[in-house]
């Protein structure tokens, strides 16, 4: 059992394992240098022919070859396999460019997404949400906001009458029969948003449309003033329109408020028309029951295509109502 | 409401150097809307002078009407010159535009050939010189009223500016000069003389008697001047400068009486008419038409009167529609020498409802029912004869009054009041002189304010308020925060409508927002009927196609979807949130109780009983493919199980437990329509359309919708969550035959009934319907679970032999074996 012939079997094995290009080849090199007929297993089957002498450092010898070879053998696998691998993965590769999205495009129609960050807006400062029916009392819809029958201020309004008119049922022209329906059944402090559905006989135009939507504020709390009007005006016009927007209160009128104004944003380089406000009209705090010596009040109301149309630039009221995939599709759901 | 520089200057020293631009800003500042600021005669430039019709050729060899003129331009030989407009003569003055001009449009006038003549300029209508929209044709002049070879562009006084103001409906003194003059010198500290001081002594010789009149009804009316005039002679012309006030006020010069009325109701605000005194038997009363009758206006429309109507009557008949229109018998023509003068200051809202009732809005109706100052009766009826007599041979024959002015109440203020309203300190004796500003008289003392006579708006604190705000100025304003409540939410029913279009929207569902509109034949096709089909009807809508509100949101998702086909969609689901009203309830006769204070509660409970309940609905349509076709292969058609999935999703999204049946319900296909059940109560239905409205509609074939009457759901409870069981589950698989018209939904409930507390979930697993002879099979998986220890073999065998037992006893099934 000549060492250095144990010594040549090693390095045979190694270059062999080393020397393999696939795992086909290195089974093989395998076979030939850890087979039944590999010198290494001849010597190892012969180990018992010798003296007990001879058998136990032969037998180191030929054990720590073993070894050797096997840890050669490992490693040789090892890289092998790994290369075998990478190619496999190579052979996978595939265009994750393609066109995978299948499914249909859904999306929240603009206006509710308007009408939900409005609401949000509000919420955070502490208001609710109210709503209400759009077949409304007329008294709730006119009388209650101070616009008296044959009072010019009513034929501001086109109003939708429902059959029989003699039961003053008509399509609510406005929010503020909410605000009427939150004083009546709620007590001071109010901090509450309408935003709602509104109807008006206008003809569909670019810019108009007989059905429409609104959101109205309603503040009544002890102390209010016209300057927290404009406080929350400006507030609001912020977050529509950004931080540089610039708003503008200009004397108008409307029945239900005393002052009145129309609130005005310079918005892109110019002034535009936003809504109406100002302070609740006493006339109208007396018919829901509020102490006008205690309570005071704000109010005010935009309108939500419009607010949509100037924020977003949008030209044509038809795109909003007529409900084609292609236009609603591109607001998402509103994140 | 028109108002000319030149003219507002007669009443208000504006320097020079302030500009159009400040003007129109100082208005807007005090609440007067500038729609449009009117440079007349900026974009034209001469040669532009007065002419003479000397000769007219008619040439007739064209389509239209073509005339060859000679006109006297003061020149020394007759210029000639094309003209398509017949309105004139020999003789007639009229504007003629010279080589050279450019009229407004970049219009340049030359010499050139045209109709095989050679025109020499050109005789000009108003609307070719900017002056107007009257293009009837070309303007012409009273003899004497203009010279010829004048420039014409300082005769008629066109270089002006014209501010174009939006009037709110409780400023009616602003629709006149007078009431604009005095914004525009309050809104610049300007110095500003009232027109009617130079007319509060006017006083006229007596002639004559004149045509008594009377005030029936005091409430209708509170003060009636009537003057009358004679010796007028009709052929006398309006001057000049007061045709072109009236004409750049937007209106036409008609003739001097009515041309005066017209003009002193644009300078003061006082609507006037003017009657044909030889037309009227006895004197004039002011009442109502008592009878229905017909009535022909000057408009030559015949009317028929409402007995409620008030009119201006003679002895025998009424002559005038009261504040809105005069009539046909008793008006100015040319023969005309008499006239009885009529100002009143008439109840706005009986005008507003002789107005309404009619259908006319008139200029003098337009002020009436805004209210105008009563002290105009007097002053602007003597204006009218002040101006009348200057221009005319008429005379002043006698002036009756019947009734009084009344003016608004003296207000005592609070100054505490209106800075505690705006926000913003104001000194009391800023308060003063501001309200002095718009003419009232202030004791300062007592602050007692006696609002002027145009200003029947101002009655309450919140009113001075108003108009203290807007002359110190809005601006003035600070912007400060309200104090808030701490918290606030969506409601519970809020939370859950957006959770729903929040899921159907990243299903891949659109929203789309339809009008609530409807039609009976759309409500027919649809196959809706009884309480279903009943629904209000709007008494004026916008079109007659759609006179009626939505019964259902599906009609709606069908248009839109229609829509979207005809533009090239194939394949889309999209849906819709909104109210459906049907008629469930009778609606009576509205109450409208005093608003000065809280009405009983009985009364406001009436009120909101009276508006009737409108359910809320989500629901949606899906048609083509579930997804788009593309290099990945064939997509599947939608089909009836996605609809009702996706009105079980909405129910299962509000943590609802709900049951299964079928429905013949339109507008769906009555053997694929799901009803789910809560508490007894049908609140969806869901499946495939009806193959009738599908093929009527151009659909697709077998498109499939959902509807949830989200108002119907219950709350959704608070979650009592059982315990999660961690021993061992069993699993036990159930085969069992059953008649085909027996549904799963029965059988699982049998199951379930049958296997005990111990069931923890079931589960279809195969349906098969190729037995033939009218059966199926149904596969279920039953998953049993104790809380408490694992189940034994007997156990569970126990508990599955007894859940078939029952769909044994209940759906008359067979335990399929092997």
């Amino acid at each position: 059992m000549n060492p250095a012939d144990i010594a040549s079997w090693i390095s045979d094995a190694q270059k062999a394992f080393s020397a393999a290009a696939d795992l086909d080849q290195l089974k093989v090199a395998r076979l030939a240098h850890t087979g039944d007929k590999a010198p290494i297993s001849l010597a190892s089957r012969s180990l018992g022919t010798l003296s007990p002498e001879e058998k136990a450092s032969a037998g180191k010898l030929i054990g720590d070859a073993k070894a050797a070879i096997a840890q050669a053998l490992a490693s040789a696998t090892e890289k092998l396999e790994a290369s075998r691998d990478a190619k496999v993965l190579l052979e996978e590769v595939v265009d994750i460019t393609l066109p995978v999205l299948r499914t249909h495009r859904g999306g929240l129609h603009p206006i509710s997404i308007i009408k939900n960050e409005i609401s949000d807006f509000f919420i955070e400062q502490g208001y609710a949400v109210e709503e209400g029916p759009e077949l409304e009392s007329g008294w709730l819809n006119f009388d209650a906001l101070n616009i008296p029958a044959d009072h010019p201020a009513r034929t501001m309004q086109d109003t939708f009458f429902i059959e029989p008119v003699e039961s003053g049922v008509v399509l609510r022209t406005h929010t503020s029969p909410v605000q009427i329906r939150t004083m009546l059944t709620q007590k001071p402090p109010i901090y509450v948003i309408c935003p709602g559905r509104t109807f008006r006989a206008d003809e569909l135009d670019a810019t108009h449309s007989p059905v429409f939507h609104q959101v109205e504020g309603l503040v009544v709390d002890k102390g209010i003033t016209m300057a927290h009007l404009k406080g929350t005006l400006d507030n609001f016009a912020r977050h529509m329109f950004g931080p540089d927007v610039t708003t503008r209160l200009r004397p108008s009128f409307f029945p239900f408020t005393e002052p009145s104004a129309e609130v005005d944003i310079f918005f892109n380089n110019r002034w535009i028309e936003w809504g109406g406000c100002g302070m609740v009209n006493p006339k109208v705090l007396a018919p829901c029951g509020i102490d006008t010596d205690i309570y005071s009040g704000f109010a005010f109301g935009m309108g939500l295509e419009r607010t949509l149309m100037v924020r977003h630039g949008i030209t044509d009221m038809h795109d909003i109502v007529e409900g084609d995939l292609r236009f609603t599709r591109q607001f998402g759901v509103g994140l | 409401m028109r108002a000319p520089l030149s003219w507002i200057k007669e009443f208000v020293d504006i320097p020079t150097s302030i500009t159009a631009e400040q003007i129109s800003d100082g208005l807007i500042r005090v609440g007067f809307e500038v729609e449009e600021i009117i440079k007349q005669g900026a974009d034209l430039t001469g040669p532009l002078v007065f002419a003479k019709v000397l000769s007219i050729e008619e040439i007739t060899e064209f389509k239209k009407p073509i005339r060859y003129v000679g006109i006297d331009c003061g020149e020394k030989e007759t210029r000639f010159v094309i003209c398509g407009a017949t309105n004139f003569v020999v003789g007639d003055l009229v504007v003629a535009a010279l080589p050279g001009a450019v009229l407004p449009g970049d219009f340049a006038i030359g010499a050139r050939e045209t109709y095989g003549k050679t025109s020499n300029g050109m005789i000009c209508s108003a609307r070719e010189l900017g002056l107007g929209d009257d293009h009837s044709g070309i303007m012409t002049f009273a003899e004497g009223t203009v010279k010829i070879g004048d420039d014409a562009i300082a005769g008629l006084m066109i270089n002006d500016i014209i501010f174009d103001v939006a009037v709110n409906p409780d400023r009616g003194y602003a629709l006149s000069i007078r009431g604009i003059a005095r914004e525009v010198a309050g809104s610049l500290g300007l110095k500003y003389t009232d027109p009617v001081d130079a007319l509060r002594k006017l006083t006229f010789a007596e002639t004559g008697k004149g045509v008594t009149a009377k005030i029936e009804d005091k409430s209708t009316a509170s003060v009636f001047y009537l003057r009358t005039l004679s010796h007028f002679d009709s052929s006398a012309t309006t001057p000049l400068w007061m045709r072109r006030r009236i004409e750049k006020m937007g209106m036409r010069s008609i003739s001097l009486v009515v041309d005066v009325t017209n003009y002193v109701m644009l300078e003061l605000g006082q609507p006037l008419h003017a009657f044909d005194k030889s037309k009227i038997k006895g004197g004039l009363t002011i009442k109502r038409a008592g009878k229905a009758q017909p009535f022909t206006t000057l408009d030559g429309q015949v009317r028929q009167l409402d007995p409620d109507d008030l009119m201006v009557c003679d002895d025998a008949q009424p002559l005038a529609l009261a504040g809105t229109m005069g009539g046909a018998t008793s008006e100015i023509s040319e023969t005309t020498t008499e006239i009885a003068l009529e100002a009143v200051r008439f109840d706005p809202i009986c005008v507003a409802k002789n107005s309404r009732r009619h259908k006319l809005s008139s200029e003098a109706s337009r002020r009436l029912e805004r209210s105008v100052d009563p002290s105009l009766a007097q002053y602007a009826s003597a204006r009218f004869v002040q101006l009348l007599t200057e221009n005319s041979s008429a005379v002043h024959v006698a002036t009756v009054v019947d009734g009084e002015p009344i003016f608004s109440p003296v207000v005592k203020l609070d100054p505490a009041y209106i800075s505690r309203t705006l926000g913003v300190e104001v000194a009391p004796a800023t308060i003063a002189e501001v309200l002095r500003t718009i003419g009232c008289d202030v004791n300062e003392k007592s602050f007692e304010v006696d609002p002027p006579a145009w200003r029947s708006d101002l009655l309450t604190p919140a009113d001075f308020t108003e108009e203290v705000a807007r002359m110190i100025g809005y601006d003035k304003i600070p912007s400060i925060l309200p104090p808030r409540p701490l918290h606030a939410s969506l409601t519970p029913t809020q939370k859950r409508r957006r959770a729903i279009a929040q899921m159907l929207a990243s299903r891949g569902l659109a929203e789309v927002q339809t009008f609530p509109f409807t039609n009976q034949e759309t409500i027919d096709s649809m196959g809706f009927v009884g309480e279903r089909a009943a629904t209000y009807r709007i008494a004026n809508p916008m079109s007659e196609e759609f006179p009626l509100m939505r019964v259902h949101l599906v009609p709606g998702l069908v248009e839109v979807a229609q829509r979207n086909i005809s533009r090239g969609a194939k394949d889309f689901a999209i849906f819709e949130m909104g109210s459906i009203f049907r008629s469930s309830q009778k609606l009576v006769p509205f109450i409208s109780p005093d608003i000065s204070k809280r009405p009983d509660q009985k009364i406001i409970d009436q009120i909101f009983a009276s508006v009737p309940p409108q359910a809320y609905h989500v629901a949606g349509l899906l048609v083509g493919k579930v997804e788009n076709e593309d290099w990945q292969g064939k997509a599947r058609a939608y089909t009836w199980q996605d609809a009702i999935a996706y009105a079980q999703d909405i129910l299962q999204l509000c943590n609802l437990q709900w049951t299964v049946k079928r429905s013949d319900f339109a507008p769906w296909h009555p053997g694929r329509c799901a009803e789910l059940i809560i508490d007894g109560k049908a609140v969806a239905h869901a499946g495939e359309l009806h193959p009738r409205i599908v093929a009527k509609y151009g659909l697709p074939e077998r498109s499939v919708a959902f509807a949830v009457g989200l108002s119907a759901l219950p709350d959704s409870g608070l979650v009592r969550p059982t315990t999660v069981g961690t021993m061992p589950a069993a699993l036990q698989d159930v085969a069992l035959i059953v008649d085909a018209d027996v549904t799963s939904a029965q059988v699982e409930t049998a199951l379930r009934a049958g296997a005990g507390e111990l069931l923890e979930s079931i589960t279809l697993f195969d349906r098969y319907d190729k037995l033939g002879d009218g059966k199926i099979s149904l596969a279920f998986s039953l998953v049993f679970r104790a809380p408490d220890r694992t189940l034994t073999g007997a156990e569970v065998t126990a508990m599955r032999e007894s859940a078939v037992a029952a769909a044994v006893k209940a759906t008359g099934a067979i335990l399929r074996t092997a």
